[in-house]
């Protein structure tokens, strides 16, 4: 069939500084620089190029530039170039559109719409550089109160599992097969030196990576992949993937293609073969079902293990997060509809679910009614793009804050939406041995390690400027923020009042 | 639940004890097996059983347990090895994610037994509920096999990925068919073998059906073999009549889902 999609990008080659060396075209894994045998010239096949930027950063001469083809249809608010070429595309395919990374649309970016505070004459600001600052974060469940041995002052309450990040930032669940091994390599490495967290999402654990145990995250999820008592124990905390906020409701389908030998020794699923995520996990259909589950993995774990809940943000999240609670989650991780995805169908990517700002401020808010906030550690994930975001997540009511694109930027990530593809040029999000090689682990690591390193900086000036010392005195103190452009509505639900007043 | 006391497990032998589960909690009962494990005892004995979950779960190793009353849900889930024989039913969840060992119900079973299992052999002499087999997967040299003396209910085997499952349909009156319906909807791996009729709308649409062949037959025997041994039955007599073999139509069922954009 013909196709009627025009192309999305043109590819600039700039004649005076292209020395024909071919680097592109063995960059490029979309096909789309070549050597023209006839005409002895490396060209383009334009129609196929997703704006990656792979080629362009890798030529030595920087000869390339990749721009928007400009190409204009009849201006139309309502039918959009995007929505037309959506259309073309399933008239040509008979598919349900698949995607990577998260939503592209604009839902409303709460995080820009708040402002901090900062100590003026009638509080002192404290100077980091002078002064220690507390970031450590506890994860687990609190008790309600404490009793100590009277004279001793010996704890006598029986603490359920806590487990300290020294920044409260982790790395979101990217499973093993969506992701390469040196990606995962790269984040533990960085987790382990950062005193943090990876979460290996739903794909297992390779065992090479076994070592990396006490800064991991096992998740369980509905497909059960490698999922055995080695790894439930070699774990640091365990979490139960009911949902992710690019594709609340759905399961996964990691096509076969991406199912390498390794990939398939670590699933345990023959190689080759479609790794299908059912939409809910069968053994639960209810909160009681839930609770099972938790139980049933700290009875496999003897009770030495936090057990997290994900779940994406969706209308009834505050109700659901009390119904979590009291199921004996020790952490509950949000996922906003900001959060990205190795693959999503796109209608589910860009519709379902809700920002993940007014999901913490619900939550949290509610918890708080209930007198059980206590009871849970609360992570957010879902669109946290910098040191501010983190720091207003927190804010909001958040212990910590996972991130995942943020993290897969620093790896080189572009964010040009290819994951699905499994031809990720930056080979982050591909099982192909040519391109996960492009990953060098130790770089990685390094890079990831400096970003957490600049963040924590900057969160603790932001604290210091506040007049804070420590992240907890922040946590859930929603007076430091203020709200700017927003309704009565919004201003209600986020808990915080509009800037001026 | 608060429970009792935990009373000191009677030791039998050298490596066997007997445990009486009466108003123990479930976490109660589960750290006396995993003391008893860990003191190097090979038999367990629990007796009076009733409702406690989540029996023999991280024990480990090949222990041996004998079940009298009523185990609650996820019996054996995630388990790793242990041998466990009901003497009456089990609930819910039994064999849930199992990795390796043997559960043997000398009743029926309750919903999604064999939940993800990964290898170890389930038999039960009567019926299983909803969703049994559900995401049965198997690696390498893993196979997991589940052995159903009676019937079984909606969505057995879905989304299946390996693994065997045996339906013998010993309940199943003159003339009567299964109930079963959506059979291995999402199948794409693995083989059930059902005695007695099924109508084609019953079975999910990613599934087929075959006549056996000799190497069905040959699999189909050994594990009918275990189970007659653990039941006391005639194995000739379990392997008449006809069976079918149901198996997935597509290794990739939804490969054709989705466009690339
Ligand atoms: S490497 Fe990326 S940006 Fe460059 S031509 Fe290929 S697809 Fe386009
Ligand atoms: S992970 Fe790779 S394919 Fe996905 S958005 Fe980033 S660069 Fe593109």
């Amino acid at each position: 069939m013909k196709t009627y999609l025009p192309n999305r990008f043109i590819v600039e080659r700039d004649p005076a500084r292209c020395i024909q060396c071919e680097v592109c075209v063995n960059q490029c894994s979309f096909d789309v620089n070549y050597r023209d045998a006839d005409e002895d010239e490396v060209r383009s096949r334009e129609e196929n190029c997703v704006g990656c930027h792979r080629c362009v950063l890798f030529c030595p001469t920087r000869a390339l530039n990749i721009r928007r083809t400009p190409l204009d249809y009849r201006e139309n608010a309502n039918w959009r170039p995007e929505i037309i070429e959506d259309i073309i595309r399933q008239a040509e395919s008979g598919g349900i559109l698949l995607t990577g990374m998260g939503t592209d649309k604009a839902h409303p970016i709460y995080w820009d719409r708040l402002v901090l505070n900062a100590s003026q004459v009638t509080n002192p600001s404290i100077d980091p550089l002078r002064e220690p600052m507390e970031l450590r974060t506890y994860l687990g469940r609190k008790p309600d109160s404490l009793t100590v041995e009277p004279g001793s002052l010996a704890l006598k309450t029986k603490l359920a599992p806590q487990v300290a990040i020294e920044v409260p930032i982790l790395f979101s669940a990217l499973s093993y097969g969506a992701v390469s091994i040196n990606v995962h390599k790269s984040l533990a490495r960085a987790a382990t030196e950062m005193g943090t967290l990876f979460n290996t999402g739903e794909g297992g654990l390779h065992r090479k990576l076994y070592k990396y145990g006490a800064n991991t995250i096992c998740q369980v999820a509905s497909g059960r992949f490698g999922v055995h008592p080695d790894y439930l124990n070699v774990g640091r905390i365990l979490e139960i993937k009911i949902g992710q906020g690019a594709k609340p409701g759905i399961g996964g389908h990691l096509p076969g293609e991406k199912v390498s030998a390794e990939v398939a020794a670590t699933r345990m699923i023959p190689k080759g073969t479609d790794a299908l995520s059912p939409a809910p996990q069968h053994d639960i259909y209810s909160i009681e079902d839930l609770a099972q589950l938790i139980s049933a993995l700290k009875e496999a774990t003897n009770y030495t293990k936090p057990v997290s809940v994900k779940i994406a943000a969706v209308h009834n999240a505050a109700a659901i997060a009390s119904g979590i609670a009291r199921a004996g989650a020790d952490i509950i991780a949000l996922d906003g509809i900001r959060g990205a995805t190795g693959a999503a169908p796109k209608i589910i990517r860009d519709n379902v679910g809700i920002p993940i700002e007014l999901a913490i401020a619900a939550v949290d808010t509610r918890l708080r009614q209930e007198g059980i906030r206590n009871q849970v550690s609360l992570i957010a994930a879902g669109g946290i793009r910098n040191s501010g975001d983190v720091i207003k997540a927190i804010a909001l009511g958040a212990d910590a804050v996972y991130i995942g694109t943020a993290a897969l930027v620093a790896l080189g990530c572009t964010v040009c939406q290819q994951c699905h593809t499994g031809k990720c040029a930056w080979g982050i999000c591909t099982s192909d041995l040519r391109l996960t090689k492009r990953i060098n682990p130790d770089i990685g690591a390094q890079r990831l390690v400096n970003l957490l390193r600049g963040w924590s900086l900057e969160i603790k000036e932001m604290l210091g400027g506040m007049g804070v010392n420590a992240l907890e005195s922040l946590r859930g103190n929603r007076l430091h923020l203020r709200g700017v452009g927003l309704t009565d509505t919004e201003l209600e639900i986020l808990g915080v009042k509009m800037a001026g007043a | 639940m608060t429970g009792k006391e935990p009373t000191s497990p009677a030791v039998t032998a050298r490596d066997s004890v007997q445990i009486d589960a009466a108003g123990l909690t479930t976490q109660q009962l589960n750290d006396l097996l995993r003391r008893a494990v860990a003191d190097g005892i090979k038999k367990i004995e629990l007796r009076n059983v009733c409702g406690q979950r989540y029996i023999g779960t991280d024990l480990g190793q090949p222990v041996e347990i004998d079940i009298y009353g009523t185990p609650g849900n996820d019996l054996g889930s995630f388990m790793d090895g242990p041998r466990i024989r009901v003497h009456g039913n089990a609930q819910d969840g039994c064999g849930n994610t199992m990795n390796h060992g043997e559960i043997v119900v000398y009743g029926h079973a309750g919903d999604i037994t064999g939940l993800s299992a990964r290898d170890g052999k389930i038999f039960v002499r009567d019926y299983v509920g909803y969703r049994a087999a559900i995401h049965m997967k198997e690696y390498q040299e893993r196979k997991p096999a589940l052995v159903i003396g009676g019937t079984a209910q909606d969505f057995l085997g879905e989304y299946m990925a390996g693994g065997t499952v045996i339906v013998l349909g010993m309940e199943l009156k003159p003339g009567e068919k299964h109930r079963a319906r959506f059979i291995g909807t999402g199948m794409h791996g693995g083989a059930i073998y059902l005695r007695g009729e099924v109508e084609k709308y019953q079975l999910g649409k990613e599934v087929g059906v075959k006549e056996l062949d000799d190497n069905d037959r040959a699999a189909l025997g050994s594990l009918v073999g275990e189970f007659a041994r653990h039941f006391s039955y005639e194995a000739e007599a379990l392997l008449q009549g006809k069976f079918i073999k149901l198996v997935p139509l597509y290794l990739r069922p939804y490969g054709r889902l989705y466009a690339y954009g």
